[in-house]
């Protein structure tokens, strides 16, 4: 088992390492140049010398492993380098806006956890009942919704036909509802979807029938069994949402205005501000990486029946 | 009996999914004004029998722009689908048939771009590249031949022993006649399948980087970046956000659920 562990952090730095090279990468992709960007924006003329001197000083002209490499401890250390924009260190405007959008990500999925759970449950209990079709329809529609669309639906009823809600996200309790439930809305469709099918599949298992015949009460075998026996495979589902999540809260952070890491990215995409995208990056992938690897640990440790 | 109302069922919304992609196709024919001409005399009118869904902020036909957008929204959706398709396959097929280092290496590089979140990877790339609809698409085709692969390479490999298949390679077959004769036919439902169950998260995909304006630029019509367009000015015209919002939810209603109850109905079998 300890060696077994020890295989999968290492594997789990390899990925790290892999997604910090690709994010790195991603500069070279990049069509415009930062120098010129930089330069025409604050009004200089563009010579081929003024370029070159700025090329230089931005440090774009070294070789891409040696550049990477200082990134790349910079990053191990802390440091994510210095905004293009206007040279001030990234590390604390990214640290601002992860804090913000944790609150935001933590709110939602606490709100569809509330939700999706208890009706995915009943829903794979009472199958074919009326209330296990509502549930499925309203969980198909709110899956098939792209979440900008729920967000400018929501905040059109909300705050402009009922005028309850401020339109810009002041940050406050008040100003969290409504991206945090925009959020909530398509991520609550797909639990409870997959919560459905995961117990529905449980309570099909041959030791159900057989708890049953022996005249277990059904509570009993619903709550000690099934339940128990899902649950491992119920925070997979949760850890692979984050993913969607993230993505998700880019574009619920941009039209709130929730001063997030998304808010943040799609500012300095905008002003082809690398050092923040790619920090961005980074972080985003390693707390998916980083979720995903303990989730699996965890599914381990609660249910003995899943092989490493 | 269940089974044949399924199959009503999947009978009539592919009839309204090609009622979609035909409006979507001819679109030129349809629309009953010019989706880009401005006229300031007639802007954010409510709907009326010459707007049939109201004007726009330049007062552009909405209705005109929600026909013609359906085409970019449809056709980059299938395009992009229809690309993944073929590259999955193939990649997933070869991967299945010969083994070996570059199976490994191929798998192994799927996973990893699993382990990512692919709407961050997404975005970034797309903004990166500098938006436009192309970028979007390359964007998110970087994951999306990954679920094509695999499946094609499982596939693949449970036949690749079937004794068709040694036949053929005792009749001195060689390797891709043997793939594209014997192995494609095989496997294409469960792919095809697969195809249609991709469709609408691909759609929420490029109309969201089109929304936040990493795909489709403007002034060319497309639903995500016509609902952020008109969001500004939401309170005054309603009407210009909530129609296209209203066919983006259609949209995808209708090819989700298609894909649902064509695996719901190959399930059953």
């Amino acid at each position: 088992m300890k060696k077994q562990l020890l295989y999968r952090v290492l594997g789990l730095l390899a990925v790290l390492f892999i997604l910090s090279i690709l994010t790195f990468a991603l500069l070279y992709i990049a069509p415009g140049d930062p120098a010129e960007k930089r330069l025409s924006s604050q009004g200089v003329a563009i010579t081929k010398e003024v370029l070159e001197a700025e090329r230089l000083r931005l440090g774009l002209l070294r070789p891409f492993f040696v550049r990477f490499g200082e990134w790349f401890f910079g990053i191990i250390r802390g440091d994510f380098g210095i905004s293009f924009k206007d040279d001030l260190p990234v590390a604390p405007k990214l640290a601002a806006g992860l804090q913000n959008t944790l609150i935001l990500a933590f709110s939602s999925l606490f709100v569809s956890i509330l939700i999706s759970v208890p009706l995915g449950i009943i829903s794979a209990v009472r199958e074919n009942s009326v209330l296990d079709h509502v549930v499925r329809l309203l969980s198909f529609i709110g899956n098939s919704l792209p979440n900008f669309l729920i967000s400018v639906l929501l905040m059109y009823v909300f705050c402009i036909w009922l005028d309850v809600f401020p339109i810009i996200a002041t940050g406050s309790l008040q100003g969290l509802f409504l991206p945090a439930v925009s959020l909530a809305i398509p991520m609550s469709g797909r639990f409870v979807r997959q919560i459905r099918a995961e117990v529905l599949r449980e309570l099909g298992a041959d030791y159900v029938t057989g708890l049953r015949a022996r005249g277990v009460s059904e509570k009993n075998v619903l709550v000690n069994n099934v339940l128990y026996n899902c649950m491992g495979h119920i925070f997979t589902i949760i850890a692979l949402q984050i993913g969607i999540l993230m993505g998700g809260s880019v574009v619920i952070e941009t039209i709130f205005r929730w001063p997030g890491m998304g808010d943040l990215v799609m500012d300095a995409i905008n002003a082809r501000d690398y050092p923040v995208v790619m920090g961005f990056v980074v972080i985003m992938g390693t707390i998916y990486v980083v979720i995903n690897f303990l989730s699996d640990i965890l599914c381990q440790v609660i249910d003995p029946r899943v092989e490493a | 009996m269940k089974k044949d109302k399924l199959k009503k069922r999947i009978i009539a919304v592919s009839v309204l999914a090609a009622i979609l992609v035909l409006a979507a196709l001819f679109a030129d024919f349809i629309v009953p004004n010019d989706p880009y001409a401005m006229n300031a005399t007639l802007i954010r009118k409510p709907p009326s029998a010459q707007f049939i869904f109201g004007s726009d902020n330049l007062g552009r036909c909405v209705f005109s722009r929600v026909l013609t957008g359906a085409r970019m929204t449809i056709a980059s959706t299938f395009i992009l689908v229809a690309i993944s398709f073929v590259i999955g396959t193939m990649i997933g097929m070869l991967c299945g048939y010969y083994g070996g280092f570059f199976d490994e290496l191929l798998m192994r590089i799927a996973d990893l771009m699993l382990a990512f979140p692919q709407m961050v990877v997404a975005i970034a790339v797309a903004g990166i590249l500098g938006g436009g609809l192309k970028g979007a698409l390359i964007a998110l085709g970087i994951t999306s031949w990954i679920s094509f692969a695999r499946l094609a390479r499982s596939h693949t490999m449970t036949i690749k022993s079937e004794p068709y298949i040694t036949v053929s390679k005792l009749m001195g077959k060689n390797g891709l006649y043997i793939l594209l004769h014997h192995v494609l036919p095989n496997i294409i439902g469960p792919l095809l399948i697969n195809a249609l169950t991709q469709v609408g998260s691909t759609m929420i995909g490029i109309s969201g980087l089109s929304f936040l304006g990493l795909g489709v630029v403007p002034p060319q019509a497309e639903w995500g970046s016509m609902i952020a367009e008109a969001r500004a000015y939401i309170q005054i015209a309603p009407w210009a956000v909530l129609f296209p919002a209203l066919a983006t939810i259609v949209t995808i209603i209708v090819f989700n659920y298609l894909g649902d109850a064509v695996l719901e109905y190959k399930n059953d079998r």
